[in-house]
């Protein structure tokens, strides 16, 4: 049979480029709040003022030029924002197809891999003993992780699909209290996913550390692509990858998300670019409230069908994909013969009474 | 059949803020909302000018492509309007929106964005009985039904904001244009407005 590698790490290439923006957009929350941005335009304004044409002016407005205003809502001050004809056409085109073509694509490859491979079985067949690989604990919070994940992102997609294809079945007004339940549960559930998320990171992050084991387990495969079953301890080097995904993913959907929900408050993107701006890059750093807040949801929804792939070919290994496997996370037990083929550290260990599961 | 716009005439304002005061009291307007704002640019400087923003009304409006519940209705006479019954207060028009005119009443501090409001041309909502007390309630007055315009344009004491059927509109401003000798562009039409074949 050829070679096939572990669907998971086709994601591996993006690890590098998700650490940096989660670092980077963790340090903007530090310094939000420092910089009225409609004040710096309007500096700028002043200063170049008159010494063109009318039409230059005129145009200049056009092109998001800032004056004064007298309320309190100092964002208005800007005449024409320019930047909204680009988000309408990253919401209605680029992401309303590149998400089914993302989804259809990863879900047609790990259709075609079970046909190629089949499920992953025990090699050596059940021996009927079990050993409690994770506790009521672990299973809770990787449920409570799941489940609002789920819950996130079937509300999420139906914020991009919804208006097309759920509102001319179930009618307008319907489909309007459906969203208006979606975007409730969005923002609850949305809590519950960062309790879980930093609850996943502390209980498992010493588990996760990368090791030398990891690259023979890459070496051999993984015991995926081919039979040979590499040592692993209680996280072989794919679960490890996931678990960075999701702890880098789910910390960025977490700040990009809260932003959405208070906007006009945090300058994520202004203080990351200028941190890329130090290694060379040329990237705005003086972004509107506005324009801040089109590139969170941009980024936001980016990062969310990402994730959405992620967890897809998670889910498969974790139930049709592999035998046994899914019983970890169901009673917590695991059959010994299926936890030696995968986990033969981790039982050595546990059998030495180093590790408690 | 008219096709309804906003016109400032940047000459004229003189940066009163009554079509601002006006509105709000004609609409009851929700805490923190302004729907007409007027910007000044090069504020205190020579060339200062006045424009009294709000929704344009555009032929090809964003906020009724972006919205995640198709809550908006783009009437005959080119008005846009919105339901508040099915706004999920998402942001999304704001977004997207040239103008800025889409807004947030404040629900809690706690994320909830309240339903969105926005300058409805003075035409009340989609969801209720024309000129009801719900209708009022939710959206202000709807003095198109009543036969009248918006009252921001029609109080400016120096008719720099005008509002109207589009082509009469611009044929006043034309006038204006000639006899001063001098005009600023119409602000915005290109941006709002599809042109004419």
């Amino acid at each position: 049979m050829k070679r096939k590698r572990n669907p998971l790490w086709h994601w591996a290439g993006g690890l590098a480029a998700l650490c940096l923006l989660v670092v980077v957009s963790g340090t903007g929350v530090v310094h939000a709040g420092g910089t009225n941005p409609a004040a710096k335009a309007k500096t700028d304004a002043s200063q170049n003022l008159y010494n063109g044409s009318i039409s230059d002016q005129w145009r200049a407005i056009k092109d998001g030029k800032a004056g004064k205003v007298s309320i309190p809502d100092q964002k208005s001050a800007i005449l024409i924002q320019t930047g909204g004809q680009d988000w309408r056409v990253f919401r209605l085109e680029t992401l309303f197809q590149w998400t089914a073509i993302a989804i259809a694509v990863t879900v047609g490859l790990l259709a075609l891999f079970y046909i190629i491979r089949g499920r992953v079985r025990v090699a050596s067949g059940m021996s009927g003993r079990t050993i409690e690989r994770f506790t009521f604990i672990e299973r809770m919070m990787h449920w409570t992780l799941a489940v609002s994940f789920i819950v996130l992102a079937l509300t999420g997609l139906n914020l991009v699909y919804g208006r097309a294809y759920v509102l001319p079945v179930i009618g307008a007004s319907g489909f309007a209290s459906l969203t208006m339940i979606g975007k409730w549960l969005h923002n609850f559930m949305g809590f519950a996913f960062m309790i879980a998320l930093v609850w996943t990171f502390i209980s498992w992050v010493a588990h996760n550390i990368p090791s030398k084991l990891d690259l023979n387990w890459l070496k051999a495969g993984g015991g995926i692509v081919g039979d040979k079953h590499p040592p692993a301890k209680k996280f072989n080097a794919g679960q490890k990858i996931i678990f960075w995904l999701v702890i880098l993913g789910g910390v960025s959907l977490s700040i990009s998300g809260l932003a959405l929900m208070m906007p006009f408050e945090w300058q994520l993107f202004s203080h990351t670019n200028a941190l890329f701006n130090i290694v060379g890059f040329d990237l705005p750093t003086n972004l509107t409230v506005i324009q801040e807040t089109q590139l969170a949801q941009m980024w936001h929804a980016i990062l969310a069908v990402f994730m959405v792939l992620v967890i897809l070919a998670h889910i498969y290994i974790g139930t049709i994909g592999m035998e046994g496997a899914f019983d970890a996370m169901a009673d917590g037990q695991v059959d010994e013969n299926w936890a030696r083929e995968h986990h033969s550290l981790w039982v050595e260990e546990m059998q030495r009474g180093e590790t408690k599961t | 059949m008219a096709r309804m716009k906003f016109l400032c005439d940047a000459d004229r304002c003189i940066e009163c803020n009554a079509c601002v005061t006006a509105c709000k009291n004609e609409n009851e307007v929700p805490w923190g909302v302004n729907r007409r704002r007027v910007v000044t640019i090069n504020d205190g400087e020579p060339g200062e000018k006045s424009l009294s923003v709000a929704c344009m009304h555009c032929s090809d409006a964003p906020c009724a492509a972006v919205c995640p519940t198709d809550c908006f209705t783009i009437r005959d006479d080119g008005i846009v309007l919105h339901s508040k019954d099915k706004c999920i207060g998402c942001g999304y028009c704001f977004y997207a929106c040239p103008f800025g005119a889409p807004q947030y009443p404040k629900a809690s501090n706690f994320g909830s964005r309240g339903k969105m409001d926005k300058c409805t041309f003075c035409a009340g909502g989609t969801d209720h009985e024309d000129m009801s007390d719900a209708e009022f309630h939710a959206y202000g007055r709807n003095r198109i039904a009543e036969g009248k315009l918006p009252l921001c344009a029609e109080m400016c004491s120096t008719k720099a904001l005008l509002a109207g059927d589009g082509d009469e509109v611009a044929d006043i401003f034309r006038e204006r244009v000639v006899k001063r000798g001098f005009g600023s562009a119409k602000l915005g039409w290109d941006k709002a407005y599809e042109k004419k074949a």
